[in-house]
Order: structure tokens, then C-alpha cells, then sequence
């Protein structure tokens, strides 16, 4: 029998270094998610109690933070109308990877009540990835917070994945963006 | 030399460590206050971990330099800073003109890498931070003189042996006003609630921090967390009477930041030209009295 005290450790790839290190990575990632929030909907009234003593979100280390350079997670609440959308855009192009998007309610999902006006965009998959849903009109606060274990979840085993496939396949996402929004020439003074 | 080095590097370490910890126990504290169960005492410490695993973006490399310079500059002022009367790394060198000319290379960092960013919020914040800081100095320096006029000292640990040599007689007690004026000078310098006019995350998107995220952000908070271990580790030393032992020292910490933190939390903020006309006005006016009561009349309080 081969003594294991004398055997070489096997040595680990370049890959399995990575992984191990992005692994670290994501304990800490999971347990400290700071959320920019785009609240344009009605149901951003659910988030009160979900930060407050009702529920508590900070029990999770979770918090809202005051711009997308500082913010892991994109909270998209409600509805996005066509003007919405654009801003939507920069701010999830600004935010530092790795990055999550969370929608909130069914307005993102499919629409919502609003799926026939002319004003509204109703699928926000085509346009930048997300990673969890949570669905209702409106969800009450436990799927909420439901919701942000689920994306904790998805950190852990790996599935949350949404800022890689943002990159893949950038040029269908532009191509749905430029679809939905037009072409438009700003004239002011970033973009002359 | 090389091992003063070695125990300054240890001060600073052990300065981040503790204050990253007093401040998730606050944090817990805080949550209790408004009946919540708060999140875990190492929160703080996951938060930075994180925004250094983070990728980050620049903006010059004036921006990524001033953090550096930033955090360098602090590391550099919390060497010199002593924990108790023995644990100091350069002794004799522990003068309070020190703090007062180091802490500033690390402002300076921060106020340069923040302007490097070209953000209008980052500017708005640097010049509230500037201006609340001219606030404060004032009053705090008129204290500080008083104190060190009536000890005849101006290093750390001798005010702090000579509080305790004479009966331990905290200068928070000998002169009564000029504790108020101190407490006052240091919510204003750890930038707490009713002075909290350059952070003000809804007004001005959390000011000069407005364009940091990830490792940047990462390395802006250690150099917070150990920019408040000096401030409050000062007054400490000025105020409570410095610390036997290290002991003394983490309890006397930990109850200073948790009152000033329990303040903060009841309070709402006011707006910058309010900072400013209330520092020159009550902590300016208690300062003079309590100056000129201390220096020329000699009347200070002993137990």
C-alpha cells in the first residue's frame, strides 16, 4: 500500500484555482447583496415592510445603495415604459459585474395590465437579462423576500448568470433595444 | 526601527479590525433600536470582502491613485496612534499636531480621487466635506489648545498619564463645556447624523463616493473604518483619559462610538449653512468660555 504521507499533492489547474477563489467570492457576494432600486410601479410599496422591522432585510445584508456603481442587484418594479427603458439600460451597463437583475411583480414578466398600451414594453427579458422573478399583481412581501433567497440560492449554485449571457449575446439584446427604442441622436453635451 | 514599523502596521490592523467590528455590533445595536434583529456583528466585514471580489471600473488614473494615497495616508496616521500608555509604536513621537497633519494627506487623497471622477455629485460632496470640516476645526482646536495649555503637554499619552495621575479626573469632566464641544467636534469629524450633510445618500447620491464601486469602494471603506479608530481613539486619549490597559481602552471605544452612534440614529440631518452656523455659533461660544475660564482664571474641575 502507497504511504499518503510521501504522495505529492495533486496539483490543481489554473481552472480549479479559479473556481475555488470565485467560490470565496460568492460567500461573500451572497451574504451582502445592496440593491439599486428602480421603483417606477406600484409595487414598490411591498418594499417598506420588507426593510423595516416586519421582515428585516438586513438580517440577509441586504440594503439599498444610492447609485448603480455601488449596487449588486437591479430592482425593477412595476411597469417600464418605453422612456424608462433607456435609463434601465445605462444604469444596468453602469453597475460593477458581477451583476443581478430582480423583476418585481408580473409587469416585467408579461406586461401586466398594462400588456395593450402603446407606452409600455412588456417583456423585459428581451432587453437586459434577469436573473429572478418575482410574480404577482402585486406579490405580497413573503415572495418578496422569497424572491432574494432564491437569488442567494442561485449565487451559491452558480445559475445566476445573467451578466455572462448580457455579454455573449450582446448584439441580440442591442438589437431588441435598438428595435424597441429607435435609433435616436442625443444632441447635448456627452454626446456631440 | 524595523520593529516600530512592524508594531505601527499592527496598530493599524488591529485599529481596522476593531472598529470594522464595533461597527456591525452598532449596526445590531441600531436594528434593535428600531426593533429589528439586525444583521450578523461580521456584516461589515462580508461588505468589504465583497466590494474587493468585485470587477470595478476607472476613470483616470487620478481616481484610482487618490485611493490609493487615501488609504495609504490613514495607515500612515494610525501608525503613530497609541492604544494604551506602554503600546505605542514610536514613542515620543505621538503628538496630537501629528494626527492633525497626517489625517489630511488621506482627506486630500479622497478629495482628489473623488474630483478625478468628473461626477458634479462627487464635487457638491468634496466641497460639503471641506466646509463642515472648517466647521468643526475651530472649535475642537480652541479645546485641544485649552488642554494642552493646562497639562503642559501635548502628546498623547502624557495627557492621558496626567489625567490619570491626578486622581483620574477626565478632561470630559474638568472642563464640562469643553466635553460637550469635544463630542460635538466628533460627531462632526465621523460625519453622524445631524452633520452628515457630504454623505446624504438621498440628496446627493452618497457624495464624494458617488462614482466608486468594487475595489475602489473596497479600500474607501477600510480607509473609513480606520479613519474613525483615529478619531475616536483621540478623543479618547484627550477627553477620557487615555488607557492602563487595553482593556480600559476597548471599553472606554466601544462606549464613545455607540453613544455618538445612538445620537446620530435619533436624529435627522441638517442642511450645510445650518452645520456651519451652529458650530460658529454654541460649540464656538462654550470653546471661548471654557478657554478663557480654564486658561485665565484657572478654575478647572477636580475630583
Amino acid at each position: 500500500m502507497k504511504s499518503t504521507k510521501f504522495t505529492e499533492p495533486r496539483k490543481l489547474s489554473k481552472e480549479e484555482v479559479d473556481r475555488k477563489w470565485w467560490e470565496i467570492g460568492d460567500f461573500f457576494r451572497r451574504n451582502s447583496l445592496w440593491m439599486l432600486m428602480y421603483c417606477t410601479g406600484c409595487c414598490a410599496i411591498e418594499l417598506p415592510p420588507a426593510m423595516t422591522s416586519a421582515y428585516d432585510m438586513e438580517r440577509l445584508g441586504m440594503g439599498p445603495m444610492a447609485t448603480p456603481r455601488q449596487a449588486d442587484i437591479l430592482l425593477i418594479s412595476g411597469y417600464l415604459s418605453v422612456k424608462s427603458l433607456r435609463r434601465v439600460i445605462y444604469t444596468y451597463e453602469q453597475m460593477s459585474e458581477p451583476k443581478y437583475v430582480v423583476g418585481l411583480g408580473s409587469c416585467p414578466i408579461n406586461g401586466g395590465i398594462y400588456h395593450d398600451s402603446h407606452a409600455v414594453i412588456n417583456q423585459l427579458d428581451q432587453y437586459i437579462p434577469v436573473d429572478t422573478y418575482v410574480a404577482g399583481c402585486m406579490p405580497n412581501t413573503e415572495s418578496v423576500m422569497n424572491g432574494f433567497v432564491d437569488l442567494m440560492e442561485q449565487i451559491r449554485d452558480k445559475t445566476a448568470k445573467g451578466w455572462i449571457k448580457y455579454k455573449e449575446n450582446n448584439e441580440w439584446y442591442k438589437k431588441n433595444q435598438k428595435a424597441a427604442l429607435g435609433e435616436v441622436i442625443i444632441h447635448d453635451e456627452f454626446h456631440e | 526601527m524595523l520593529l516600530n514599523i512592524l508594531v505601527g502596521f499592527a496598530i493599524a490592523f488591529f485599529g481596522f479590525v476593531l472598529q470594522t467590528s464595533v461597527a456591525g455590533v452598532n449596526r445590531k445595536i441600531i436594528a434593535r433600536l428600531q426593533k429589528r434583529y439586525g444583521p450578523k456583528w461580521y456584516q461589515e466585514f462580508l461588505d468589504i470582502f465583497k466590494l474587493l471580489s468585485k470587477r470595478a471600473t476607472s476613470h483616470g488614473w487620478i481616481f484610482d491613485f487618490g485611493v490609493i494615497m487615501a488609504l495609504g495616508g490613514i495607515i500612515a496616521t494610525a501608525m503613530f496612534m497609541p492604544l494604551t500608555n506602554n503600546i505605542v509604536a514610536f514613542a515620543g513621537y505621538d503628538n496630537f499636531f501629528i494626527f492633525v497633519y497626517l489625517i489630511a494627506v488621506g482627506m486630500l487623497g479622497m478629495a482628489m480621487s473623488a474630483s478625478g471622477s468628473g461626477n458634479p455629485y462627487a464635487s457638491i460632496g468634496v466641497m460639503r466635506a471641506l466646509t463642515t470640516m472648517l466647521a468643526y476645526e475651530v472649535p475642537f482646536m480652541i479645546i485641544v489648545l485649552t488642554i494642552i495649555n493646562t497639562t503642559g503637554f501635548s502628546s498623547l499619552t502624557e495627557i492621558g498619564l496626567f489625567q490619570q495621575a491626578s486622581g483620574n479626573t477626565w478632561f470630559l469632566i474638568a472642563l464640562p463645556l469643553g466635553g460637550i464641544v469635544g463630542i460635538l467636534s466628533l460627531m462632526g469629524m465621523l460625519g453622524k447624523k445631524p452633520f452628515e450633510t457630504y454623505i446624504a445618500p438621498a440628496e446627493i447620491a452618497s457624495g464624494p463616493m458617488v462614482e466608486y464601486g468594487g475595489k475602489q469602494l473596497g479600500m474607501l471603506f477600510i480607509m473609513h473604518e480606520i479613519t474613525v479608530f483615529i478619531e475616536v481613539s483621540l478623543f479618547v486619549h484627550l477627553f477620557l483619559g487615555g488607557a492602563e490597559n487595553i482593556f480600559i481602552f476597548l471599553a472606554k471605544y466601544f462606549a464613545v462610538y455607540t453613544f455618538v452612534n445612538l445620537i446620530s440614529n435619533v436624529n435627522g440631518r441638517l442642511k450645510i449653512d445650518q452645520v456651519v452656523k451652529f458650530y460658529y455659533k454654541w460649540p464656538l461660544i462654550m470653546a471661548i468660555t471654557q478657554a478663557i475660564i480654564a486658561i485665565y482664571f484657572g478654575w478647572v474641575v477636580s475630583i
